[in-house]
């Protein structure tokens, strides 16, 4: 096959995918011309592509994330005027296949999973009283690592085609003899070498918050966000495993020829569902539970009060990630496991509705008798409890077993887990964005833009997922590219379309909120905009590359609150004697390499040129040794340049 | 006298805990072995589940014998008790000592990879490739796996060697060393548990 051929097959010279080109062309030169005409080039290169600070890293993987939303959110807007009215040729079946497999594995691992890493990175480390995370250079490999699977994983719909296996991408469907071509490949390597930062990030943030936390802050003395911090990275660890197996294995019978899920030579198909979902129940979990964490700090900063049932929400968490990892049947409990351990996995399925219970109601106490504001933050943050109370309820009801024999693989399965997505995850980073941006950018984000962003997004994605409920109980299954109608799906189906366009509205008025407070949105110059209980507040914003001058010393849980209120205004103020330098991790292009490299070993797999795979390994491992002889990765920053910035911030005591 | 434990006790940290950036670095790499175990385990449990399903190839009573499993056996924990010897002469600050040692661990090593590509090979004359069942593939993946750590574990064995050759002992090439002893004893538990369920299961059938 000729190598034109091999990259530019008839799946992407359909017209949207053109149109798509000459888009990304015109986005690609056109940044090309600003940076050049601008002459920020080495601004790029100093500031962002070489830094180790974690708060930089943390804004790259915000960006990255939500560039990936509008992509993800562009699947979905198809894959709905697909679907609204039947009978529709808009997508053909294997165009649709494809957009639904982008759509679900763009939100899951290249935006999700950022604009979690996003958060990580923007406020652990100050909520701790830490000067970085444990091991900077590796969290500039992790995002590396990630954003270049990420462009290997986005580029496959132009050059060479999608996947179109499904997010899941379940064998034998995935084995080369059902699936030729390159898509697949794309997902397989994408995802294994994403793997690798996500894992790296994990070990980071788990070092980061049992190594480096400020003296006197005891685990029981940890923002609820730094807990759930370190309970999800811990499910990075004990998960992520599991789906590198499952990718690797299908990747080794895909180009290798091995027969782990062939249905020839022994090969067992059900080996990679089982595989697939030990990994991925707990990934709903690492994603819901800084949610979680997010909406604790947000419930309790805007309600005045210290969260109601501390322990018990530390209880939970941890009750939540030990059951997480027992569960994993209940997505294919049609498989004909046998009564007995279907019954196992209902009946542990349901037991998590106990712990999340418990912290529904500790939010919903925190609030009672606290003086609440009604910030954006808090808007998510009380969306975020009815939502996900009744998405919780579904997945009751799917737990049930002779139940699930009818639910399964419907728009009702469809609807419940969207309805935890939605609205645990993305509502919970949505609130979390809007929380800490002033901390992170220093500037507040609209207020009044924030709320239309929110009431579309809400609204939206009520009238989106509420009809997918009775859709799937009357029997319209998942994945299906299109209905005749006579089905009778038609009206409940443009409900649902009519809603991922409102929620498609509130995207674009959260675009145009960011966009327009960075150019007039108020400055925050206090650095404690929303009188806050955890460190971070007691920062400037944002946050000196060092970020806390000298090293904090906690005595209780919301100890800014405290510090408030003991210490008045001088809480945050230092004696110009008590600076001392500060040894800061050196910038480093080591991370920006790994990742290219990552990316020309991964292409060259997806296309079998095993020369151009070889190069990239190769240059893995040589900027791997490379490092092993670098000792120089800290440097000195001065005292004096210590002192400049916190006169400057207004932090030094005369 | 140079357990960790009782060296603290003296007032004498470990070198390689000297720093807390160190001993910090030495925390992560046990949580990547943590995940490391996780790894194996899901590869173990492919193994178990595939392991008789030989498709009509050979099976691992065809295959497997003691004598070379033994003898890579051999090789392997030797090396990592010349790996434990190499610490050993790390805590009482010896540089060639520790330096003569990691190189006995990496001729061991190299010897155990050396006999797992001539017992892969021997198995591929018979014309057992892992393109012939299920068993197959998942048996290669699984040693192969281990072999590949190991393979990357001298590679790595080799940049300590010259790094102590060239800077000697310090606080970072110190914390370097103990926590490739970390790994290095790692991959001889994951062997162990290879031998036990793979060689020594096989033959039992």
């Amino acid at each position: 096959m000729s190598l034109l051929a091999q990259l530019f097959p008839p799946g992407v010279l359909r017209p949207m995918e053109l149109g798509s080109d000459g888009l990304i062309l015109l986005t690609v030169a056109g940044l090309l011309f600003v940076l050049t005409r601008y002459r920020k080039w080495g601004w790029l290169w100093r500031e962002w592509v070489t830094t180790v600070d974690h708060k930089k890293i943390g804004v790259m993987y915000l960006v990255a994330s939500l560039v990936m939303l509008f992509r993800g959110g562009v699947d979905a807007l198809l894959l709905r005027t697909q679907l609204a009215a039947p009978g529709s040729t808009f997508l053909g079946p294997e165009h649709y296949d494809e957009i639904f497999t982008t759509h679900g594995t763009i939100m899951v691992f290249f935006m999700a999973m950022p604009l979690m890493f996003a958060l990580y990175n923007a406020v652990i480390p100050l909520m701790i009283g830490a000067r970085d995370v444990a091991f900077p250079r590796l969290n500039a490999i992790s995002f590396w690592v990630f954003a270049f699977a990420g462009i290997l994983f986005n580029i496959s719909f132009v050059v060479g085609g999608s996947p179109n296996a499904g997010w899941t991408a379940y064998a034998p469907l995935t084995e080369r003899a059902f699936n030729p071509g390159v898509g697949e490949n794309y997902y397989l390597l994408a995802l294994l070498i994403s793997g690798i930062g996500t894992l790296a990030s994990g070990i980071n943030f788990l070092a980061t918050i049992l190594g480096m936390r400020a003296r006197g802050m005891t685990l029981m003395k940890m923002p609820l966000f730094v807990w759930s911090a370190l309970v999800s990275s811990a499910l990075i660890l004990f998960a992520f495993p599991a789906l590198t197996v499952a990718l690797g294995l299908t990747m080794l019978d895909r180009l290798f020829g091995s027969s782990f899920f062939t249905l020839t030579a022994g090969g067992m198909p059900m080996m990679y569902v089982n595989l697939f979902w030990i990994w991925g129940h707990p990934e709903v979990y690492l994603l819901v539970l800084p949610a979680f964490g997010i909406f604790s700090e947000v419930v309790s900063t805007f309600s005045r009060k210290t969260l109601f049932g501390y322990p018990s929400m530390v209880g939970s968490l941890l009750a939540i990630t030990l059951l997480s990892f027992g569960v994993w049947v209940h997505h294919f409990f049609t498989m004909g496991a046998g009564a007995a351990v279907n019954a196992f996995f209902g009946v542990s399925t349901m037991l998590i509705a106990i712990p999340t219970g418990v912290k529904i109601f500790n939010w919903i106490l925190t609030m009672w008798g606290g003086r609440v504001r009604m910030t954006v933050a808090m808007l998510w943050q009380m969306a975020f409890i009815p939502t996900f109370v009744v998405g919780g309820a579904t997945g009751v009801l799917l737990a049930v077993v002779p139940g699930d024999y009818q639910f399964h693989n419907s728009y009702f399965m469809v609807a419940h887990f969207h309805n935890m997505l939605i609205g645990g995850v993305v509502f919970g980073f949505l609130s979390g964005l809007y929380y800490w941006w002033p901390k992170m950018f220093g500037y507040m984000l609209d207020e009044r833009q924030g709320r239309w962003a929110f009431w579309l997004f809400f609204i939206g994605f009520w009238v989106t997922f509420m009809p997918q409920y009775f859709l799937g109980l009357e029997g319209m299954t998942r994945r299906m590219y299109t209905y005749s109608a006579g089905f009778g799906w038609t009206t409940l189906n443009q409900i649902s379309t009519l809603g991922a366009y409102v929620m498609g509205a509130g995207f674009l008025v959260l675009v145009y909120n960011i966009v327009w407070s960075m150019l007039r949105g108020e400055r925050d110059v206090t650095g404690d905009p929303w009188d806050g209980r955890t460190l971070e507040w007691s920062l400037p914003s944002p946050a000196p590359e060092y970020n806390f001058a000298r090293l904090p010393t906690v005595t209780e849980r919301d100890a800014w609150w405290h510090a408030k209120r003991e210490g008045g205004a001088v809480a945050a103020q230092w004696r110009a004697r008590e600076i001392e330098p500060i040894a800061m991790p050196r910038p480093t292009a080591v991370p920006f390499f790994i990742g290219l490299a990552f990316f020309l070993a991964g292409a060259g797999m997806v296309f079998s040129w095993w020369v151009v795979a070889a190069v990239g390994f190769a240059g893995v491992v040589a900027l791997l040794v490379r490092g092993w002889f670098d000792d120089q990765d800290h440097e000195e920053l001065s005292r004096d340049a210590v002192l400049r910035v916190e006169a400057a911030a207004g932090r030094l005591q005369a | 006298m140079n357990t960790p434990l009782e060296a603290g006790r003296a007032g004498r940290v470990p070198l390689e805990f000297s720093d807390h950036h160190g001993a910090l670095g030495i925390l992560g790499f046990w949580l990547f072995l943590a995940s490391d175990v996780v790894l194996f385990s899901c590869l173990f449990a492919v193994y178990a589940s595939y392991g008789m399903r030989t498709a009509g190839g050979p099976t691992p009573m065809d295959l497997f014998h003691y004598g070379p499993a033994f003898a890579e056996t051999l090789l392997l924990l030797t090396s990592s008790f010349a790996c434990g010897l190499c610490v050993y002469q790390l805590r009482r600050r010896s540089r060639n000592g520790a330096a003569a040692w990691l190189a006995v661990t990496m001729l061991l090593g190299l010897g155990f990879v050396g006999m797992e590509v001539h017992e892969f090979a021997s198995y591929v004359a018979l014309g057992a490739t892992w393109h012939k069942s299920a068993f197959l593939s998942a048996f290669f993946t699984l040693v192969g796996t281990h072999g590949l750590h190991v393979s990357f574990g001298l590679l790595w064995a080799g940049s300590l060697l010259v790094q102590l050759w060239r800077r000697g002992l310090n606080a970072v090439s110190a914390r370097r060393l103990y926590v490739f002893s970390l790994y290095w004893h790692f991959l001889d538990i994951i062997w162990v548990f290879i031998f036990s369920a793979v060689y020594l299961a096989g033959r039992i059938g």
